[in-house]
């Protein structure tokens, strides 16, 4: 596991805010189990045989663009839609059919979905209610969970006198308040501006370990994915694609697609030329010198076709050309996106491929290339990955 | 030069708009408040026997401008319980019909709202289709359905359930009957618009918090379509108390209501001023559930 995430590998405290169950026999244990999922609309298979597993106390990302099949994998655990084959475990128990209501399984609509009659209070009293708790309970659970969304001063207020982050904090509390076993985000911050977002991300994420609830989140921003989930997994056309930590997700991608979904990148497709144990040696038509990598691709011998995944903050810009045999090319720069943070430059090499190269805006205003510019675009030994699909 | 000429964008919207407005009101001026104006006048005026069979509210004479504020016809309607009674057999027929409506309306639109979208506009149309039809042509034929020779007596006769006719026609139950098939259509649709834009995602939020079915339509859908309920109910309510054609053809001498007793005082006792003062007190009996509405409204549209 990355660094950044690491303070949640530590030993989930068992049961902390949990009152179902039996006490887990092991710290990691999983709590949901999907095997063989699959969901057929009309002849449209929308989920294709889905594995998960997902562990106490963990955040899950189910990362996709539309039609991957994401949502419906949520809406099958949510119970809102019945799967045409496979098995659903929670705490394993099979759930398959059980009816939503009732599943120890509470969800946070992308649209919100609060009563918009009943105030922020009666909102995250619903569920309470309807497990016949007593008024003292019910009163005290609901000051708690405003307590823990930071709320507490807008109990009275009907759902359209706040704002959208608000909102987000009351639908929040509200499917916390039954202390389900796992909780499902469905586009958590997908109705909130860009620079809300980057807040309520954090928020949320602090209040999900507070409780100690077990979460599985369904977007379509990578950012999102990376930022809140301790593991991601990548979902295209009803498949998942990988599953991995986010560094796992975007350092060492399994497929081209997985590559290209997170994050930019170079991609030159060529053939294995040599291929040791200490290194290996890609040629591309794309660039007129190989692609040199300092480890050794354990692949058959009959798959030679691959494609070298370039990141572009690992591609260098320089005007000065670089020594050596291999991991270099010479172009000029076509397009220049500046971003702030850093910039992007869009490189045409001789050939007439496009390589992306960033380049990090460390001075204010530094002699950078400019366009048309003649430059020399190079990479490290270890930056180049092999995908062979 | 570009402000200036923004300003005259401006200018030129605020004609427009002018004009957006001003045909309604011209329009409500024209066909409701004037005769509404006149109604009230006439109400106040005493009545005589010439044409028009009322008096002048302002006289000018030797000098004296005279006006008549005649009160005796509204104090007639308290006096003669006649009039008491109708407005009571009125709201009470609406009341009853209106219930009925919502009963069967509420159902019929939950289900319509419910049903896959292709269905969604063929449905609506079988429920205004009726209304393409003859008003009177479709009163009628309950007629036919409903009395002594009609179509359920003969067939019930025939079967051996009933041995002398049952009287339907004639009676409030055939008055009832006889509104809520022809109001129906007033209920089912507002019901509908209001059912139909209901989230789906709060049933499922309802659903995935542990309500069952029937918790969450009572908790969850019936307040949220309660704007629906209320304009569906005004709808039959208020032309139901008014209503004439239905009670004339399809009640009788117990189904008192309010339009038919008007009728008689224009058409037969050629009142004026009473039938108008009693058009005035039905109005003014209408203006509390209508203000009541428009606030609920008002109310609703804030959010």
């Amino acid at each position: 596991m990355d660094t950044t995430t690491s303070s949640k590998d530590t030993t989930p405290d068992p049961g902390a805010m949990r009152t179902v169950g039996k006490p887990p026999r092991f710290a990691e244990d999983v709590v949901l189990q999907v095997k063989r999922l699959s969901k057929r609309f009309d002849d449209a298979l929308a989920v294709d045989t889905v594995n998960l597993e997902v562990k106490r106390g963990e955040i899950f990302a189910l990362l996709g663009g539309s039609g991957s099949g994401k949502s419906t994998l949520l809406r099958m655990l949510a119970g809102f839609e019945t799967p045409s084959e496979g098995r659903i475990l929670l705490g394993g128990e099979d759930i398959t059919q059980t009816p939503p209501h009732k599943r120890s399984i509470n969800m946070m609509f992308q649209s919100y979905a609060l009563f918009p009659h009943m105030n922020v209070a009666q909102n995250i009293a619903f569920g309470l209610k309807q497990d016949k708790l007593s008024k003292a309970d019910i009163d005290e659970r609901v000051t708690q969970m405003l307590k823990l969304v930071h709320m507490e001063r807008f109990a009275k207020r009907k759902p359209h006198q706040l704002s959208g982050g608000q909102r987000q904090r009351v639908a929040l509390a509200r499917s916390l308040a039954k202390r389900p076993r796992l909780l499902l985000l469905d586009e958590p911050m997908g109705a909130l501006d860009k620079k809300l977002r980057t807040e309520m991300q954090l928020e949320v994420v602090e209040i999900i370990e507070q409780v100690g609830v077990t979460c599985i989140m369904v977007t379509h921003d990578q950012e999102e994915a990376m930022t809140m989930a301790d593991r991601v997994a990548i979902m295209a056309d009803g498949w998942i694609e990988q599953v991995g930590s986010p560094v796992d997700i975007y350092e060492s991608p399994a497929s081209r697609m997985v590559a290209e979904f997170v994050g930019t990148v170079n991609l030159f497709e060529g053939e294995i030329v040599a291929d040791a144990a200490d290194h290996c040696t890609i040629e591309t038509p794309a660039l007129s010198r190989p692609i040199y990598i300092d480890h050794g691709i354990t692949t058959q011998a009959v798959d030679r076709r691959v494609w070298a995944a370039l990141r572009p903050e690992k591609i260098w810009l320089s005007r000065e050309k670089p020594e050596g045999a291999y991991n270099w090319e010479a172009g000029k720069v076509d397009d220049i996106a500046y971003l702030g943070g850093y910039s992007l430059y869009y490189v045409r090499t001789a050939s007439g491929q496009i390589i992306k190269a960033s380049m990090a805006n460390v001075e204010r205003r530094g002699d950078r290339p400019t366009w048309e510019d003649s430059v020399y675009v190079y990479w490290e030994d270890h930056s180049a990955i092999v995908l062979n699909r | 030069m570009k402000s200036f000429e923004f300003a005259a964008r401006l200018k030129r919207l605020k004609l427009g708009r002018r004009a957006v407005i001003a045909l309604p009101l011209l329009w409500l001026t024209l066909f409701f408040l004037l005769p509404f104006a006149l109604v009230l006048k006439i109400s106040l005026a005493e009545s005589v026997v010439a044409i028009p069979p009322f008096g002048p509210l302002i006289e000018y004479s030797d000098q004296v401008l005279h006006v008549f504020l005649n009160l005796g016809n509204y104090l007639f309607l308290m006096s003669d319980s006649l009039y008491a009674a109708a407005y009571w057999g009125s709201i009470k027929t609406a009341f009853i019909s209106t219930v009925a409506c919502l009963l069967l309306g509420y159902p019929m639109a939950y289900a319509m709202a419910r049903a896959p979208l292709r269905w969604q506009l063929v449905l609506v149309l079988l429920v205004m289709l009726p209304s393409w039809t003859s008003f009177l042509i479709r009163v009628y034929a309950w007629m036919g359905i409903l009395s002594n020779s009609g179509l359920i007596n003969n067939l019930l006769l025939g079967l051996g359930v009933i041995e002398s006719p049952l009287r339907m026609m004639n009676t409030r139950f055939a008055v009832v009957l006889g509104i809520v098939y022809a109001y129906l259509p007033f209920m089912v649709l507002p019901l509908y618009a209001h059912l139909t834009r209901l989230d789906n995602a709060l049933l499922e939020a309802a659903a995935d918090l542990g309500s069952r079915r029937f918790n969450t339509f009572i908790k969850v859908t019936l307040p949220l379509s309660m704007g629906g309920i209320i304009a569906g109910s005004m709808l039959v309510f208020i032309p139901a108390v008014g209503e004439f054609v239905i009670p004339e053809l399809l009640g009788g001498p117990d189904t008192l209501m309010i339009g038919k007793v008007l009728w008689e005082e224009f058409f037969l006792n050629r009142d004026w001023p009473i039938a108008s003062a009693l058009a005035m007190v039905m109005l003014l009996l209408l203006l509390v559930p209508i203000v009541w509405f428009h606030r609920y409204q008002s109310r609703e549209l804030e959010k």
